[in-house]
């Protein structure tokens, strides 16, 4: 392994985070806040570790898939520790595990809070634990790689980090991806704050809101999230942005490059919809009986049903009162998850869509042992090796969400809190049901669980094998 | 530029390391799923799997918006009808490799119909590069600059050569010549040296000078061209044909070595000149039988890399003057060169060094200023040829006043039929072709020396 690159990739990274460090101290000057001095001091650490990191140009800089998912696994526990300092240092949050817990569901796009006063907050923090979201959706790395050019295969760094059990890119050239992947970003963020702003919410809100959805992240200034807005129209404009970050990015790029028929070939695509539509109908149908008006029941139960399948967790209404049907339904959407691609979270209905053919296969292969097939997505084959990537990413997820189960249960809540509470941080939503509810916290975890959790959370973000990899001692051994 | 790779072999690899460095838009084809992963893992570029002449695949490659298509795969008719569909479906240019010299010949009518930018049969121009080599004695590869005006010579310097130990500043006066030293080959490091550079035995120079002017320096250091009157080539694979082909038209004695019993005897009815020995070209008894102490050169081309290193060291131990093996494994290159085999040719680089200066003078219409480039010093450094057409900073100053970049030198100027190996009172004028040596790569512009 390349310890030197290793280390010299995530100085850079550790740059750029100081660089968007004064970004929210820029809020806080805006709005004559004291927190501007725990940016800058936030910022000044940030870039000294990250200058002391580059000081030295490796000679070698050849790097392998393995360096790739160790670099990205430490960049992102790296840029969680430094961004929880700005919390630390202002003492808005005291502990630092919290402002660690804090940081890591901002980054990964979790969303879950560890406070219960976020209207108490000064706005520049409020601004940073958003941004968080926004520049964890589409990736740390992959910004970075849209700047300065990392190292030469920077592919192993881009697979490592995006989400989906397959990543192309767009254009040969890598930095023109990342490019064009946050150019898409950009735009569609700027325009969900323009219709927000249309819709009455202030120009902070707004910023924040749409942060909150570009990431599929979550985090509100707001204790009662969307609900504290009684506007329809704001609520249907989230409820449309959240679906649309959901999407694959690459879905876009073939729009704007008229590429029409790479969209209509999409599997990913009409199964996200529709499983979407089938959701709402069963849960709408489910929840009539509480609701006094169609279009009300039919609302609610839209925005949360693509609230949690692409992992945002915002929430309109409190669902803890809604019949067990539709909370369970909303329970197998967490682990369904968005489209690889996008910014959302969860197993994704991509790896769903091809677990499900290689079983079908398997199932063929019974009843006629000696037959050959191959697996294909979108009208193409898919390599035998991606299928065994995805088979064992299930059995890891199984069995790291088996581990957090049990060890969540020494705390002291019951079974529906535990598991929801491991299913909603290892899928980045953000909201679980049982103790908390839909608009409660995770404060009152333990230090303990908070750290198990924030773990969870960058397994689900990394989907599983980066953290792994890092994690497992044989990687770095010298021979 | 954008352009799409068609076969990922040998020298499809080649080229794509070589142009994804260079910053081109690169698309890889093949129709092996782990290559293109391969390939896409290590370089920057995108790859596609399927079938490289198919309309759906040339479709998801976007041919029709490439400025340039290279098919390399094994076949040469389907590089063929790559170029062809390619060129139909609106690429700008083509190049395909073919290698069959039943088509070689009539390349003319095929060029014309396929719309072919250009070709390229790497085992001919394998056996070319070799017999450029074998011409020169002392000289390990010479490269040449406008139309030969200007040529850069690889020289290695040995133990009892006047040249081990002189102060670089002495060197046109020992040897009496206008040459300059532009390169400098010790161990695994490269230097691009200056008048105070002290030269040592086992260096491995790079030389500029007008060609008088570098066979006067051949003649003092005591190897004259002299013709080739005994040739080995073990291995009578089609570079060894054509090689063989090649020498025998200069009158050069030819002795050609190989097992096979059929190819030995196509061969002699090919070439009745040529003495063909049916046999195995590592048995050290059949080549003292043949004569080795009595050759001019060896040339091992067998298909086995190791064999012909074997072969070439055992040459070299019976003092066969000039030594040449083909090893295609790049990765081995650095470690020949500490065992002192100094003629080492790779079809694939020769092949890929042939297409990307095709692209490079391509990227010259589009926008970039490089004539001609050479990768000297075993690719570490560069020789690039500028035409100097607009003013710029460059422009009349004499060159000692020019702050140049670091590792950089003005080789060469070519004054309308004047070479001018250039001294520090020189300047560039306008019109002037201009020969750069750098260990800097991806220089566009002559304004691109200054630091």
């Amino acid at each position: 392994m390349n310890r030197r690159m290793i280390f010299y990739i995530l100085g850079q990274i550790i740059k750029i985070l100081a660089l968007f460090l004064l970004l929210p101290a820029l809020v806080s000057v805006i709005y004559r806040e004291n927190a501007v001095y725990s940016f800058l001091i936030s910022a000044v650490i940030a870039a000294l570790i990250g200058l002391l990191l580059t000081l030295k140009k490796p000679a070698e800089k050849r790097i392998y898939a393995k360096d790739g998912f160790v670099v990205t696994a430490l960049a992102w526990i790296a840029v969680s520790l430094i961004g929880a300092l700005p919390f630390y240092i202002s003492r808005e949050i005291p502990s630092f595990i919290d402002c660690f817990f804090e940081t890591v569901s901002g980054f990964t796009t979790t969303g879950g809070t560890a406070v219960n006063n976020i209207e108490g907050f000064s706005r520049g923090l409020i601004f940073w634990r958003s941004f968080t979201h926004w520049i964890g959706g589409m990736g740390v790395l992959v910004f970075v790689m849209a700047i300065i050019p990392l190292t030469g295969r920077s592919m192993y760094l881009m697979r490592a980090e995006s989400p989906g059990p397959i990543v192309g890119k767009l254009v040969p050239k890598l930095k023109n991806t990342a490019k064009i992947l946050y150019a898409i970003y950009i735009f569609l963020t700027a325009v969900e704050v323009l219709l927000l702003i249309m819709g009455g919410m202030s120009v902070f809100d707004s910023v924040i809101h749409a942060f909150g959805t570009a990431g599929t992240g979550g985090f509100s200034n707001k204790a009662a999230s969307i609900a504290a807005y009684n506007s329809t129209y704001i609520h249907i404009v989230i409820t449309v942005f959240m679906a649309l970050f959901g999407i694959n990015f690459n879905i876009y790029f073939f729009l704007v490059t008229r590429n029409f028929r790479s969209v209509f070939k999409n599997e990913e695509l009409r199964w996200y919809l529709g499983i979407i539509a089938v959701a709402i109908i069963l849960i709408a149908v489910n929840i009539m009986p509480h609701y006094s008006n169609v279009g009300t029941a039919v609302k609610d139960a839209a925005f949360q049903t693509v609230s949690t399948i692409t992992t945002t967790g915002y929430v309109t209404a409190d669902y803890a009162e809604w019949p067990e049907f539709s909370q369970t339904i909303l329970v197998l959407l967490m682990f369904c998850g968005a489209s690889a691609g996008s910014t959302g979270g969860g197993i994704k209905v991509s790896r769903l869509l091809l677990y499900a053919k290689m079983s079908l296969r398997e199932l063929r292969r019974m009843l006629h042992p000696k037959s050959v097939s191959v697996v294909s997505l979108d009208g193409k084959p898919v390599g035998e090796s991606n299928l065994a990537d995805i088979g064992t990413y299930f059995a890891f997820y199984l069995i790291i969400a088996a581990i957090t189960l049990l060890l969540l249960s020494l705390d002291r809540f019951d079974f529906k809190t535990n598991f929801t509470a491991m299913a909603s941080c290892l899928n980045n939503i953000g909201p679980f049901l049982g103790r908390g509810g839909p608009f409660g916290s995770y404060s009152e975890f333990s230090a303990a669980s908070k750290l198990l959790l924030s773990l969870n959370m960058l397994f689900g973000r990394l989907e599983l094998f980066p953290l792994l990899m890092t994690l497992n001692p044989a990687i770095w051994k010298k021979h | 530029m954008r352009i799409v790779i068609v076969g990922c072999g040998k020298v499809g690899s080649a080229l794509v390391e070589q142009l994804s460095a260079e910053g081109h838009d690169i698309v890889v084809i093949d129709s092996d799923k782990e290559t293109v992963d391969g390939m896409a893992n290590m370089y920057d570029v995108i790859g596609i799997y399927g079938n490289g002449a198919s309309h759906p695949v040339q479709e998801e490659a976007e041919v029709s918006k490439a400025d340039l298509l290279i098919a390399t795969t094994s076949f040469d008719e389907l590089n063929m009808l790559c170029c062809l569909s390619a060129k139909k479906m609106g690429a700008g240019n083509t190049i395909a490799r073919i290698r069959n010299p039943e088509y070689f010949a009539q390349l003319d009518f095929l060029r014309e119909e396929l719309g072919l930018s250009m070709h390229i049969n790497p085992e001919y121009a394998t056996a070319g590069e070799i017999f450029r080599t074998l011409r020169f004695t002392s000289a390990q590869k010479i490269e040449t600059f406008a139309n030969g005006m200007i040529e850069i010579a690889e020289i290695r310097v040995t133990e009892d050569s006047v040249m081990s130990g002189l102060r670089l500043k002495d060197f046109g006066k020992v040897f009496d010549v206008k040459a300059l030293v532009c390169a400098v080959q010790r161990v695994d490091s490269i230097f691009i040296p200056d008048g105070n550079f002290v030269l040592e035995s086992g260096d491995k120079i790079s030389l500029v000078a007008a060609p008088d002017q570098a066979e006067k320096i051949f003649e003092k250091i005591g190897h004259v061209r002299k013709k080739l009157r005994n040739v080995f080539i073990i291995g009578g694979s089609r570079i060894g044909f054509y090689l063989a082909q090649m020498l025998l038209s200069t009158g050069a004695g030819v002795k050609i070595i190989d097992n096979d019993d059929k190819r030995a005897r196509y061969i002699s009815e090919e070439l009745p000149k040529a003495t063909v020995i049916l046999g195995d070209g590592t048995d050290q008894e059949l080549l003292h039988e043949e004569g080795i102490g009595n050759a001019d050169a060896l040339v091992a081309l067998t298909g086995v890399d190791e064999e012909n290193v074997i072969i070439s060291m055992y040459a070299n131990y019976m003092k066969v003057e000039k030594v040449v093996a083909k090893v295609n494994r790049s990765g081995m290159l650095s470690l020949l060169d500490n065992i002192g085999l100094d003629n080492i040719v790779s079809p694939k680089l020769i092949t890929a060094n042939m297409i990307i200066q095709y692209v490079r003078a391509m990227k010259n219409t589009l926008g970039s200023n490089v004539e001609t480039l050479y990768k000297i010093a075993r690719g570490k450094a560069e020789a690039l040829e500028f035409i100097a057409r607009q003013a710029s900073d460059v422009i009349g100053v004499p060159l000692k006043k020019l702050k140049t970049r670091k590792n950089l030198l003005i080789a060469g100027i070519i004054r309308g039929n004047q070479a001018i190996i250039p001294n520090g009172e020189d300047r560039i004028l306008m019109g002037d072709r201009v020969v750069v040596v750098t260990t800097n790569t991806r220089l566009d512009d002559l304004s691109d020396i200054l630091a």
